[in-house]
């Protein structure tokens, strides 16, 4: 056992959905309890998706254990089958089902349906979120791309020399952290190489277009977290090449556009010469002065983490104090940055052992996820977030990459916008604790203040430290204080403009809900 | 004993109303969810789930926004060494509560909350709790409950949480005066309200279930008289009337008329004038009822339709169709807990239909096939049916603010008018 506060990564079947969502025209049945279905939320909520994910979940209960909890998915399968018409439909277990181990698989098999059925095993007790959308990435990839797949040691048909070369762009899925614009971005930077784009997958691809990855010259891996295996058959399949640079900040970048000029025969050199992103001039501008050896702290999936210390410390800078990642599957890499730049390799996925890290090396800026920036926040450290897990803010309504030269633009603005400009540093400097407004215990209004938030928590009892205007009985004040407090400003005028238009001598509770009551409308 | 007051207008013959009863995909969180709210009402108190990565998850999405450094709730998630026998999940659970109590020495009260894999896989958590409250005795009190998906729907993880609590309730003293005890986790801010009510009604001692405090739990038996404030309270009621409590029928304190039917049914069981009763009450009403006259105009005529969510949907829809003129569509619930909701089922029209249990896909279908014009339903819902036109209300609010009581009535009614005002409002 292990006790667990926050995860960085949620259970196996979600990265399943994540794949399924992203994709057209399958479906996934997943033997799970009805608790489990929270798992939409993620979709619908977070990412504001307008359908729900195409996932039918048999929710058994108790009482239909030992009986017929296979019976239930037999029938769940066939009724997603019915009214959905998915092209292929994805079956498993959820951590429960798994236990109960009724063989999604063979029991969606006997149904003998007219599309493919591929089963998957994600060992909930032991595997995570990322290492199940790979699994099952690579899952739909070989069911459906395996029939075209060269014969052993047969050779790839060079390219036709009038065909323009192609790639597959793997690895974008739903809930992906920035994985809509990072997907469009690339896109672009492809066709200004030369390079057109045979299949992106899993996100917007049907298991139609799986069958024809093999068309393209290579794969372009996104993210190796969830491309990784995939692109690996697909190299001994088709004897398909793949890039190994993930394009996020200036140098990646550029080091991306030679592999890809490389692997499609392509000559780069004219676009390497040319400055296409903002990042280098505005971090060399002087106003960037101050940015010099400011110590930063970074953790996230080893994919962002990497490429956020080269940024750092080769782009702006940076002194990166430590490097760390909950992606225990690329513990290698993260070491290896960490070396190369000096600093702390940090390979956890206790968010406490994090925070506790955070405390001991007291960076000047943490590049974390959302976790870090609330370990942030209560440090009172600024903090930007470079990876996942998502939030609702980390899908913007403005296109917002991470990758190729608009990623780079969109990275020198989130990185240096929460420290403070050099000459505002100084100013407060120097009047240090004068003005209320700027003491050096304030954070950049930005940060919300101080400790945690909680927006859907019942209010507690909280003494207000607001200065009373009028007259208000010590109950009505008390009173006021357990009113939510993002409320409680607008509760006091309101009390008070009530009070005085009546010419109440004195606020009681029983103004304070007389006046609730006239304004509430 | 019935419900009180003026207000109910029961007809003496009425129909049975229609329920639709289904089983298929459920569309609703498990009970470990409850952890969301009750780690914030009692205060002292650490939930520790025995459960997996997905429950782990779970609570964390619920909970959603409120991402604390170190929450009073933990998850002690199995892995395959504890199922393969490599290791004893006992005596992992055991080091993981030392590991846990030795970090957090300001909790006083742990509960120990079974999820799915821990049940399916046998472990037993009384035994635990017993084990582990010898061992940490006398600081720390360790009690268990479930809030699994197979046992459990949302709101009925609070029912087990207080179930759990009322073995460790001390009996009255032999010559204890009649006491009230409300039961049901309510934002501090109500039950405040609801003291100074019972006060001025002449009623008390009052004491609440849960406590903000663990050492402040109440003591109970024959001389308690217990009201729910909330609807989900199944096994809390059973075990409360098990230690000899009364249970005082009547509507859910939700609006006005629930609220001052809630009250009266109280102070009949007290035997309080009920002129007196009406003195106190009529002002606290009349107020509620001022911006309720306004939210009618906006609601009245309106048709909502309720996905089962949190077993708060036939109060509510009690209180929408009677105070504010809202049609009812349909009312799903996960459970209708028929004898606790008899007064509430009685004050709904006779042509209400009612939905338990589920089966999401069919109940999309007929939803959309209604076109209900505000569609009460859970966050993985919510936006995909927007998207398709209709105006939804997510549920989880109605669980997570305040919304029993007079003071709150307005409020309540604001939560339903204000997405039928956004759609009206935006014009892009
Ligand atoms: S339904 Fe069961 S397995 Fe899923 S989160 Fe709830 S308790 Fe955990």
């Amino acid at each position: 056992m292990q006790l667990t506060v926050w995860t960085y990564e949620g259970p196996p079947h979600v990265g399943a959905m994540r794949i399924a969502t992203g994709m057209e025209g399958v479906h996934y049945v997943l033997h799970a309890p009805q608790g489990d279905t929270y798992a939409d939320l993620l979709f619908t909520m977070i990412e504001r998706r307008q359908k729900r994910p195409p996932v039918t979940y048999t929710t058994f209960q108790a009482r239909d254990l030992g009986s017929d909890t296979a019976n239930l998915f037999k029938s769940a399968v066939q009724d997603a089958y019915d009214r959905f018409q998915p092209q292929a439909i994805l079956v498993g277990a959820s951590c429960t089902a798994e236990l109960i181990q009724d063989d999604p698989g063979g029991l969606a098999e006997a149904l003998h349906l007219p599309v493919p059925i591929v089963a998957l095993e994600l060992p909930s007790y032991q595997k995570k979120e990322n290492w199940g959308a790979a699994e099952t990435f690579y899952r739909l990839v070989r069911t459906f791309a395996g029939p075209h797949a060269l014969a052993p040691g047969a050779k790839r048909a060079p390219r036709a020399a009038e065909r323009r070369p192609s790639c597959n762009l793997l690895g974008a899925t739903a809930l992906g952290f920035r994985h809509r614009d990072d997907g469009a971005e690339i896109i672009r930077l492809l066709a200004s190489i030369g390079v057109d784009v045979n299949v992106a997958a899993p996100m917007g691809a049907t298991p139609a277009d799986l069958a024809r990855l093999g068309d393209a010259d290579f794969n372009v891996v996104l993210y190796p977290e969830i491309a990784g295996p995939s692109a690996k058959w697909l190299e001994k399949a088709f004897a398909q090449p793949c890039t190994k640079v993930v394009p996020i900040g200036v140098g990646a970048t550029r080091d991306f556009i030679a592999e890809v000029g490389a692997l499609a025969n392509i000559d780069v050199s004219t676009m390497l010469d040319a400055e296409q992103s903002r990042l280098p001039w505005y971090s060399r501008s002087v106003d960037s002065t101050y940015l010099t050896g400011k110590r930063v702290f970074i953790f996230g999936d080893a994919t962002h983490a990497v490429a956020a210390a080269r940024i750092a410390a080769e782009e702006l800078g940076f002194t990166v104090v430590a490097v760390g990642s909950y992606s225990r599957e690329f513990a290698r890499d993260i070491r290896d940055a960490a070396q190369k730049y000096g600093a702390e390799a940090l390979i956890t996925d206790d968010f406490l052992a994090v925070e506790q890290h955070i405390q001991a090396l007291q960076p000047e800026l943490v590049l974390g996820t959302q976790m870090e920036r609330h370990i942030a926040k209560r440090l009172k450290i600024p903090c930007a977030v470079i990876s996942a897990p998502v939030h609702v803010q980390d899908f913007p309504a403005r296109y917002s990459p991470q990758m190729g030269f608009e990623g780079a633009n969109v990275i020198f603005d989130t990185f240096v916008h929460p420290l403070m400009m050099g000459l505002e540093e100084h100013l407060l400097g120097m009047f240090r604790d004068e003005d209320g407004e700027f003491s050096d215990t304030a954070v950049p209004s930005h940060l919300a203040a101080s400790g945690a938030a909680p927006i859907l928590v019942m209010p507690q009892a909280v003494p207000s430290a607001d200065a009373i205007t009028l007259d208000w009985a010590p109950e009505a004040q008390k009173e006021l204080g357990k009113i939510p407090f993002f409320v409680r400003g607008k509760a006091r005028r309101n009390t008070e403009k009530f009070a005085a238009e009546r010419g109440l001598p004195r606020i009681t509770i029983e103004t304070l809900y007389d006046a609730k009551a006239h304004f509430s409308r | 004993m019935t419900a009180a007051g003026g207000l109910c207008a029961t007809a003496p013959t009425r129909r049975e109303p229609t329920i639709i009863r289904e089983r298929g995909q459920r569309e609703v969180f498990c009970g470990l969810t409850g952890i969301v709210w009750l780690h914030r009402k009692i205060q002292d108190a650490f939930f520790l789930v025995v459960g997996s990565r997905t429950c782990a998850h779970l609570i964390q999405s619920a909970a959603g926004v409120m991402i604390f450094a170190e929450p009073r709730f933990a998850t002690a998630i199995i892995d395959e060494r504890d199922l393969a026998g490599l290791s004893d999940a006992n005596a992992e659970l055991d080091r993981i509560v030392a590991q846990l109590l030795e970090r957090r020495p300001d909790i006083k009260l742990l509960f120990l909350v079974g999820s799915c894999p821990s049940e399916v896989i046998k472990l037993d958590l009384s035994r635990a709790a017993l084990r582990l409250s010898r061992d940490h005795a006398p600081g720390v009190r360790i009690l268990n409950y479930s809030g699994s998906g197979i046992e459990t729907t949302f709101t009925q993880g609070e029912d087990a949480c207080l179930a759990s609590l009322v073995p460790e309730m001390a009996p009255e003293a032999t010559d204890a005066a009649p006491s009230l005890l409300v039961v049901g986790a309510l934002a501090d801010v109500v039950e405040d309200q609801f003291k100074r009510l019972f006060a001025a009604l002449g009623i008390g001692p009052v004491q609440f279930l849960p406590p903000r405090r663990a050492a402040d739990l109440p003591a109970v038996g024959r001389k308690t008289t217990y009201i729910l404030a909330q609807p989900f309270l199944g096994d809390t009621a059973r075990a409360l009337d098990d230690r000899g409590a009364t249970r005082i029928d009547a509507p859910f304190p939700l609006g006005a008329e629930g609220t001052s039917l809630w009250f009266g049914a109280a102070a009949a069981a007290f035997g309080i004038d009920p002129a007196h009763v009406e003195s106190v009450l009529a002002p606290a009403r009349d107020r509620a009822m001022r911006p309720l006259s306004r939210y009618r105009l906006a609601l009245k005529g309106k048709r909502i339709f309720f996905f089962p969510d949190s077993q708060l949907e036939v109060p509510l829809a009690r209180f929408l169709s009677r105070e504010l003129g809202m049609k009812l569509v349909e009312v799903g619930t996960p459970y209708l807990h028929r004898e606790h909701l008899a007064a509430d089922l009685a004050l709904l029209p006779d042509d209400v239909v009612l939905s338990e249990g589920q089966d999401v896909e069919k109940q999309l279908d007929r939803c959309r096939a209604q076109n209900p014009d505000l569609v009460v339903c859970g966050l993985g819902l919510a936006n995909p049916l927007e998207a398709e036109g209709l105006t939804t209300k997510w549920s989880i609010e109605l669980v997570f603010t305040p919304i029993q009581g007079f003071e709150q009535a307005g409020d309540l009614a604001e939560l339903f008018v204000r997405p039928l005002a956004r759609r009206t409002k935006l014009v892009a």
